[in-house]
């Protein structure tokens, strides 16, 4: 698979809704007739994909959001396994 | 041992039948053989009040169906209801009644899914693929539904009648632009049990079909995602149905009975709560009906000590009764029941090259 540029802008994949539940204290991500429930750092990162911002703003935020460094590669590797899923996509 | 039915997760899946009413005269419906009986139809006001009440509870996904939902006016108003509630709204309809202002307007009330369902429109059932009104009015709304963004989902119910022409089915969704096909083998409850002779097909049939999808996905694959659903008649092991009845499966019927199957209904001893009497919170968590079947307290042997229990739930209730007289015994699909000659019998004449005379039963008013 090719490395995720750091400028790429991952947006929710078509005819998928990601959002915050309450009755289950989570993310969800919304796709016809199922759902996946999100556990915490996923939810943080997916929410984050909003095909403005790119990997590295997301990584940006989230360090800063949680003060902390050094979340590059995990993320990267979370938004490359999204897209494969089709639960993010590209838009070119 | 057995356990009690722990307090039960919110009803996440929400079907709401909006009316029995039907242009269509499916001999494979799972709608009751008696609908024309059941009371007036819930009102626009009244299902907001079920979609409000669901939703508060956590449910997200929200299926239309019926019936033929279209038919009733008021479906863009409850998809705008529901979109804002934050459901994820999925409509199951036949197209009949599907033009464009009705999509465009479904469309801007937040339809995020649909799901068209391929059917017999004729009565006289000869070759199904040969209707070509059918086919042109297919094709017509195929062809609305991508140009409304919406990923084309098809699904085709199987039968002893057009399980042959299933490349003949597959060709038509690959022309349809069709991104998910879902061929699904007609499960035996309502009209479909009442036409069971004529419509379960024979092993041969089914391992011709299962060829032909096969081959259709290896050579169309990276297009057309292909969902083979076998019959489960020919299964060893019971489906886990509803994952369990009352466990994530709330329906209600065009006349606010609360069910936690849309087969349920014509489960005897069970009295399924009215939403014009109660709140959608206190049927899904104190009724009687919805709490009876949680846990497995009321398995019969051979479910009660099977450590496969937790995995399937006993199968499927309502094949239970239908098949065996009692909701409690195992699903007869499971070869460790007592009942399971049922099954196989009913396979063995599938085997014949002709099933019995009985005619086709029609889905109609009676």
């Amino acid at each position: 698979m090719n490395t995720l540029a750091a400028s790429a802008k991952p947006v929710i994949g078509r005819g998928l809704r990601l959002q915050w539940e309450p009755a289950q204290n989570a993310h969800v991500l919304l796709y016809p007739e199922g759902m996946i429930k999100l556990n915490g750092s996923a939810g943080e990162i997916m929410k984050r994909c909003d095909g403005v911002r790119t990997l590295e703003d997301i990584t940006t935020d989230l360090e800063r959001t949680f003060a902390t460094t050094g979340l590059g590669a995990d993320v990267a590797a979370f938004i490359s396994m999204a897209l494969q899923k089709k639960w993010l996509e590209i838009r070119l | 041992m057995t356990t009690p039915a722990a307090h039960p997760g919110p009803p996440l899946w929400l079907l709401c039948e909006l009316t029995y009413r039907c242009p269509l005269h499916c001999v494979f419906c799972y709608n009751p053989v008696d609908f024309s009986r059941t009371g007036p139809e819930l009102t626009s006001e009244e299902w907001q009040r079920v979609l409000r009440e669901a939703r508060a509870l956590g449910a997200v996904q929200l299926g239309l169906s019926g019936g033929e939902p279209l038919v009733r006016e008021d479906v863009e108003t409850l998809v705008a209801t529901a979109h804002d509630l934050g459901f994820y709204t999925n409509l199951i309809t036949s197209g009949v009644g599907l033009n464009e202002a009705r999509l465009q307007a479904l469309k801007s009330a937040g339809l995020d899914h649909i799901q068209l369902s391929f059917q017999d429109s004729t009565r006289k059932m000869n070759d199904f693929l040969s209707s070509t009104r059918t086919f042109e009015l297919k094709s017509k709304v195929a062809a609305l539904i991508k140009k409304y963004d919406y990923p084309m989902v098809l699904n085709v119910v199987l039968h002893r009648l057009n399980i042959d022409h299933v490349e003949e089915i597959l060709d038509m969704a690959l022309s349809m632009q069709a991104d998910y096909v879902e061929l699904a083998n007609t499960q035996y409850y309502g009209w479909a049990l009442k036409n069971r002779e004529q419509l379960l097909p024979s092993r041969a049939q089914l391992a011709r079909a299962e060829a032909v999808t096969q081959r259709f996905r290896e050579q169309h694959g990276e297009h057309m995602r292909i969902f083979f659903v076998v019959p489960d008649y020919f299964e060893r092991r019971p489906k886990a149905c509803m994952n369990g009845l009352g466990s994530l499966f709330l329906t209600i019927a065009p006349d606010g009975c609360a069910l936690p199957c849309q087969a349920a209904r014509m489960l005897p001893g069970l009295e399924f709560p009215n939403v014009r009497d109660a709140s959608i919170g206190s049927i899904w968590y104190d009724s009687s009906a919805f709490n009876h079947f949680r846990g497995d307290a009321w398995m019969k042997e051979p479910c009660r000590s099977c450590p496969e229990k937790s995995k399937d739930f006993g199968g499927c209730r309502c094949q239970a009764y239908l098949l065996t007289g009692d909701a409690a015994n195992a699903d007869p699909v499971c070869e460790l029941s007592p009942h399971h000659h049922l099954v196989t019998a009913a396979v063995a004449r599938a085997e014949q090259p002709h099933v019995s005379e009985q005619p086709l039963v029609f889905r109609d008013h009676r």
